[in-house]
């Protein structure tokens, strides 16, 4: 049971945490990477890394084979599965330990329990656990789903059986939306997990997301180090965790906890687990389902409880009993996380990809960024959008939170689109600020995402003086011998000369005329004196007339991006001749994001509608749909079904009517 | 222990001093500021028609915050009318030496705001000095053209002469390996026509731009036929039928854009070689002293060490032979990191002066030193002691050694320059790589109330042989008479509209537009071009 080197069968932040600990155990690490990841962090970070295949986790990160010939390959003892791909595989479990290999989590038995929800929900009620009406039978056909539905009553959640973390769970408000959802979940279900069973729970309503953490040895051990509230959710996505729950009382605490202590001696659990609840406001509670493995948000429980989650894990794995008692758990302070993703809350959450340009994340008193990212590196369309963690601890609960306000604010991602500023408005908001939020606080307060941020003259004046400040240092560099007082000079007067920028979808003129050491610049009929110094690493300390900015920026040919509070805000040039181009014709529908088509359903001299559905791309492991935009009718399809698509690319072409 | 200035910032001379030469540089750009605001008068109609005005066309081509000379920008003024009050100087061009794409170039802008860009008297000067200046410092030239031609009504047989140079130039500049570029903004017929037909690269501008030997009217007055002038030669036709626009672009901007795109296509700097790069120190004393401590009346004696002080390098030189002819100052300094020998003058030109001057400038040929003139000179000294002791040869050494000095010459006129003195200090006879004036510089054979002095003489000696009593009022007259001619002429804005300078400059900038210049004569030097029997034909 004992080993020295241990591979990390996981990538992403997730990968850089399990080998932070185990390097700190002296243990040698081998990391798995494909193509895409090349550039990753973890790879790195690992004494050893083994490539695994292209990109798309179906041939790498969800491949056991190649996994398990890479332990073997470099002598790893053990094998951590970390959250997502295989951590929840029962098969891949089994396999390993057929492998002569340690697996970091429990017993392939209790996977396999755990992890089919019907079956979980079962054995749960069998052994007393409170749970969610709903149905978790064999019968999987429409019509049997659909009628199980209307008799547990609407709104109800349809989710995938072998799911876990939110994939593939759906909220269905009336029968009429079932057949629909029903088929996304399945296809996600099956391309997710590999199954498509599914099962509906009566949707609860204004409850909140408990979960406990639970850890159990081999030698009978089982102890809970209390409770996270994920209630911060959005389409059961978790967006902020925190630890303890604010609608905590040591009573019911105990109570809950002894709850998810029999969960997971009903299963026989070894390791690292979560037993999720929803908690109504009346303080009844429900089993949701129990996670076998590490959650994404283990480190608020980490912060409070003292202790490294990764750490014990490796001790139980090795055969160690554990070193703490239930008794010897105490909660210090409080401590929330936010997960920073790529995607745009101003434009439906759509996910990003593109280059990290500037990366920094911030420190500090309390403060804990978990990344998987390094500055360089491409977000890549395969994987989740997820791209780093910001957990902040302190005494109170409000410490934690203002901390973490600061936190996000100094935690720098430029060139790609991030959540940070939806990110710092939940935090800043009275129902976060109270601690009231259940799990719809976040589909309520921002059912249409959070508008864009609307730039001022202040934040267009910098950027052309950051993007003029690039074009007279390069022209300096191509130039021959020109002193650094002749910059910004000229013996007659020049009249400013224009520069035109794009800003989301709005046009902004400037006008500027350089000074020695800086410009003036005309927005909008009024002018600011903008001096820009340079700093190491893109940060730049800016004079807005008396003002003093301090900004991270990433300047290139024509983008200006910069970092001013929360806000990411990207400038693009736009040069003389590229002005003005053809505007997209209503009628031609292309791929919002880079993805994978999973359906074409237009055909071509089909009537559609404004609205109704073409085809479905599946980016990030999200589904889209991709709706006509006029009625018409369909001309033709450029596409089919398994068709890679870069964003931008033309799918089908409707004629307008 | 360096030079330590004398002058006191809080006395009312300088306050007088600053004043006087802030007033008269308040009237440089008071006159710079007519063709501006006449030009700004048909923005409208431009920009009605899908234009950019021509000043803001040389906005957009120049590299942002990158450093600008202008040249000739008071060229014509009192050419065009002899009245100093109404006279709109610029000779509807915009001139100068800017950077596009990194490169450094010569730029002309037809000012098409005035006269729909049509050349005027002094118009031809200017462009061939422009020319004559990218010759010698091996520059590229941009022209964005829409001119009219020559001004008909101001037609001169010996304009037409003399302007097929411009055209001759061009096809020189080709063969020699300087590439021209030009983009065609609008209507430009005849010699207009011949800008885009000579150039190297031609970008055309849809819809405004056109080029023809003779437009729609010319051709039916000509051969009866009934042409428009998009068919004769618009953009689009010579960039499909006739094979003369090499690039079409939708508006001004853009083939502004694409003129920036060509020139960066040259990679014109890669035989450059690298400078060897040097700490630069800015002056210890401020510039903008300068104003103050410089009397505008070149009467007024001042010591010039205290305006080189201004401009050099950590206020630091090396006097040389400070004891010997000590009118005649000689300094060894640095400025932007290139060692330069400064001429300059604490009185009129002696025996010793002209010698020691002639040695400086042999030596600074010797060691490749530029040198650097400036001018408040009122002649070489007169009289028994000084002919006496070979100011004529003396002087003659001096001239001999400015004009076979083979290193960049700079000379600006910061007070006087009279008769053999200016030449004597390079002046615009000794073809100077640049020469620019302050504006309370005086040029000329002499002053005003020398030449008129002198006159009087020569009159009274008259009156006396024939015998007869002087004529106090005729004589008094023809001294105003002559005064008053010599003195208009020697008046700095008066010069420059004439051509025979580069520029008026502030006398604030003066250390800004020294550095461009040896900069540019460095560059120019150090270029390696590659020239052709003859200039890229335009198939």
């Amino acid at each position: 049971m004992t080993f020295d080197t241990l591979l990390i069968a996981n990538r992403g932040e997730i990968a850089v945490r399990i080998l932070r600990t185990a390097r700190s155990l002296g243990l040698r690490t081998v990391a798995v990477y494909t193509t895409a990841d090349a550039q990753s962090p973890h790879v790195d970070l690992a004494d050893e890394a083994i490539w695994i295949g292209e990109g798309p986790v179906g041939d790498s990160y969800l491949k056991a084979e190649k996994i398990i010939e890479a332990a073997q390959e470099t002598g790893a003892g053990a094998i951590h599965p970390g959250y997502g791909f295989l951590s929840e595989n029962a098969e891949f479990a089994a396999a390993v330990g057929a492998a002569g290999l340690t697996f970091i989590g429990p017993e392939p038995e209790a996977i396999r329990l755990m992890g089919d929800k019907a079956v979980a929900k079962r054995l749960m009620t069998d052994a007393g656990v409170p749970c969610v009406p709903g149905y978790e039978g064999d019968e999987q056909s429409d019509t049997a789903l659909t009628a199980k539905a209307c008799k547990i009553g609407f709104p109800i959640m349809v989710k995938a059986a072998a799911g876990g973390g939110g994939r593939g769970m759906r909220l269905v408000q009336s029968a009429e939306a079932l057949p629909e959802t029903i088929s996304i979940a399945r296809s996600e279900a099956e391309s997710a997990f590999g199954s498509g069973g599914l099962i509906l729970e009566k949707a609860i309503s204004d409850a909140r997301h408990i979960e406990f953490q639970i850890f159990a040895d081999g030698h009978g051990n089982v102890i809970h180090l209390g409770e996270r509230e994920c209630s911060v959710q959005r389409r059961h996505q978790k967006v902020i965790e925190e630890a303890p729950s604010p609608a905590m009382t040591p009573e019911l605490r105990a109570q809950m906890g002894a709850v998810a202590i029999e969960a997971a001696r009903a299963v026989g659990y070894c390791g690292a687990g979560t037993v999720e609840f929803l908690l109504e406001p009346s303080g009844t509670f429900y089993f949701l389902e129990m996670n076998t493995r590490l959650q994404v948000e283990h480190p608020v429980t980490e912060m409070v409880a003292g202790l490294d989650l990764v750490a014990l894990q490796i001790s139980v794995a090795q055969g160690d009993a554990l070193s703490v008692s239930q008794e010897d758990i105490t909660l210090d302070g409080h401590a929330i996380e936010v997960r920073l993703y790529a995607e745009d809350p101003a434009n439906g959450f759509l996910p990003a990809i593109g280059p990290i340009d500037f990366w920094q994340a911030a420190s500090g008193h309390g403060v804990r960024v978990d990344a998987g990212i390094q500055q360089g590196q491409d977000v890549s369309p395969f994987y989740d959008p997820m791209l780093a963690k910001i957990i902040a601890h302190g005494p109170t609960r409000e410490t934690a939170r203002t901390r973490l306000v600061m936190a996000v604010k100094e935690t720098i991602l430029l060139g790609t689109v991030t959540n940070a500023p939806f990110l710092d408005d939940i935090l800043q908001h009275k129902f976060f600020i109270s601690g009231e939020a259940t799990t719809t606080f976040l589909d309520r307060t921002y059912p249409e995402g959070l508008p864009a941020y609307e730039v001022n003259a202040r934040d267009i004046a910098l950027a052309t003086a950051l993007l003029l400040d690039a074009d007279q240092a390069r022209a300096r560099a191509t130039a021959g011998y020109v002193s650094a007082d002749q910059l910004g000079w000229a013996s007659a007067a020049l009249p400013p000369f224009a520069t035109t920028f794009a800003y989301r979808d709005t046009e902004i003129q400037t006008r500027a005329l350089a000074r020695p050491g800086g410009w003036t610049i005309w927005v909008y009929g009024d002018s600011y004196d903008v001096s820009c110094t340079k700093c190491d690493n893109g940060k730049v300390r800016a004079r807005i007339n008396a003002q003093t900015v301090d900004a991270a920026t990433h300047i290139t040919h024509d983008t200006a991006q910069i970092a001013i509070g929360p806000e990411r805000l990207i400038f693009r040039r736009l040069r003389p001749g590229a002005l003005g181009a053809e505007p997209v014709a209503g009628g031609r529908v292309t791929a919002p994001m880079p993805g994978a088509l999973v359906e074409v359903s237009a055909k071509p001299g089909q009537n559609v509608s404004k609205g109704d559905r073409l085809a479905v791309l599946e980016a990030m492991k999200m589904q889209h749909q991709i709706t006509a935009g006029v009625d018409g009718v369909v001309t033709s399809v450029h596409v089919e079904v398994g068709q890679q698509l870069n964003a931008g690319d033309v799918l089908i072409e409707i004629d307008e009517t | 222990m360096g030079f330590v200035s004398q002058i006191v910032r809080d006395s009312e001379v300088f306050a007088k001093n600053r004043a006087d030469m802030l007033a008269l540089v308040d009237e440089m750009r008071a006159l710079e500021a007519r063709p501006i605001a006449l030009s700004e008068k048909r923005r409208e109609r431009m920009e009605a028609r899908g234009q950019i005005t021509p000043r803001d066309r040389l906005a957009q081509l120049l590299d942002p915050g990158m450093p600008f000379l202008q040249l000739h920008g008071l060229a014509g003024y009192c050419v065009d009318v002899d009245d100093p009050e109404q006279s709109v100087p610029g000779a509807s061009l915009l001139v100068g030496i800017g950077f596009v794409s990194g490169v450094r170039c010569m730029i002309i802008v037809d000012d098409a705001g005035i006269k729909a860009g049509a050349m005027v008297e002094m118009s031809a000067a200017a462009f061939l000095s422009a020319q004559d200046m990218a010759w010698k410092q091996n520059l590229p030239f941009v022209h964005l053209v829409e001119s009219a031609g020559a001004n008909l009504m101001e037609y001169k047989v010996e304009f037409w002469a003399n302007g097929g140079k411009l055209f001759r130039n061009l096809a020189r500049h080709s063969a020699a390996g300087l590439p021209n570029i030009a983009v065609l903004h609008g209507p430009s017929t005849a010699g207009g026509a011949y800008m885009p037909g000579l150039a190297d690269y031609v970008v055309g501008v849809k819809n405004n731009g056109m080029a023809a030997l003779a437009g729609a009217a010319l051709v039916h007055a000509a051969t009866g036929e009934k042409a428009n002038d998009r068919d004769l030669g618009g953009s689009e036709m010579h960039a499909s039928t006739s094979g003369l626009v090499d690039y079409l672009a939708e508006d001004d901007a853009h083939g502004i854009e694409i003129a920036r795109n060509v020139m960066a296509r040259l990679d014109w700097n890669k035989s450059l070689p690298v400078r060897r790069s040097k700490e630069v120190q800015p002056p210890k004393y401020d510039a903008d002293e300068i104003a103050g401590l410089v009397p505008t009346d070149y009467r007024v004696p001042y010591d010039v060490r205290e305006v080189v002080a201004r401009i050099v390098d950590g206020s630091d030189f090396e006097d040389f032979k400070p004891g010997y002819g000590p009118a005649t100052v000689c300094l060894q300094a640095v400025l932007n990191g290139i060692a330069v020998g400064i001429l300059g003058n604490n009185g009129p030109l002696d025996p010793a002066g002209a010698n020691k001057a002639a040695q400086f400038i042999q030596l600074c040929g010797q060691a490749d030193i530029p040198l650097i003139f400036l001018n408040n000179i009122t002649g070489f000294m007169v009289g028994t002691q000084y002919e006496q002791g070979g100011m004529i040869k003396h002087g003659a050494k001096m001239i001999q050694a400015v004009t076979s000095v083979n290193v960049p010459k700079i000379t600006l006129y910061i007070g006087a320059s009279f008769g053999a003195g200016n030449y004597g200090m390079c002046g615009y006879a000794y073809d100077p790589d640049f020469l620019f004036a302050w504006p309370n510089a005086a040029t000329g054979v002499m002053g005003g109330e020398q030449a008129a002095g002198t006159m009087e003489m020569v009159a009274r000696a008259g009156f006396k042989r024939k015998g007869i009593d002087p004529d106090e009022a005729k004589l008094s007259a023809q001294k105003a008479a002559i005064t008053q001619h010599f003195t208009k002429q020697e008046n700095a804005f008066y010069t420059s509209g004439r051509c025979i300078d580069h520029g008026v400059i502030d006398p604030r900038d003066t250390r800004r537009v020294l550095g461009f210049c040896l900069e540019t004569c460095l560059e120019g030097r150090a270029r390696t071009v590659k020239p052709s029997s003859y200039g890229v034909h335009r198939f």
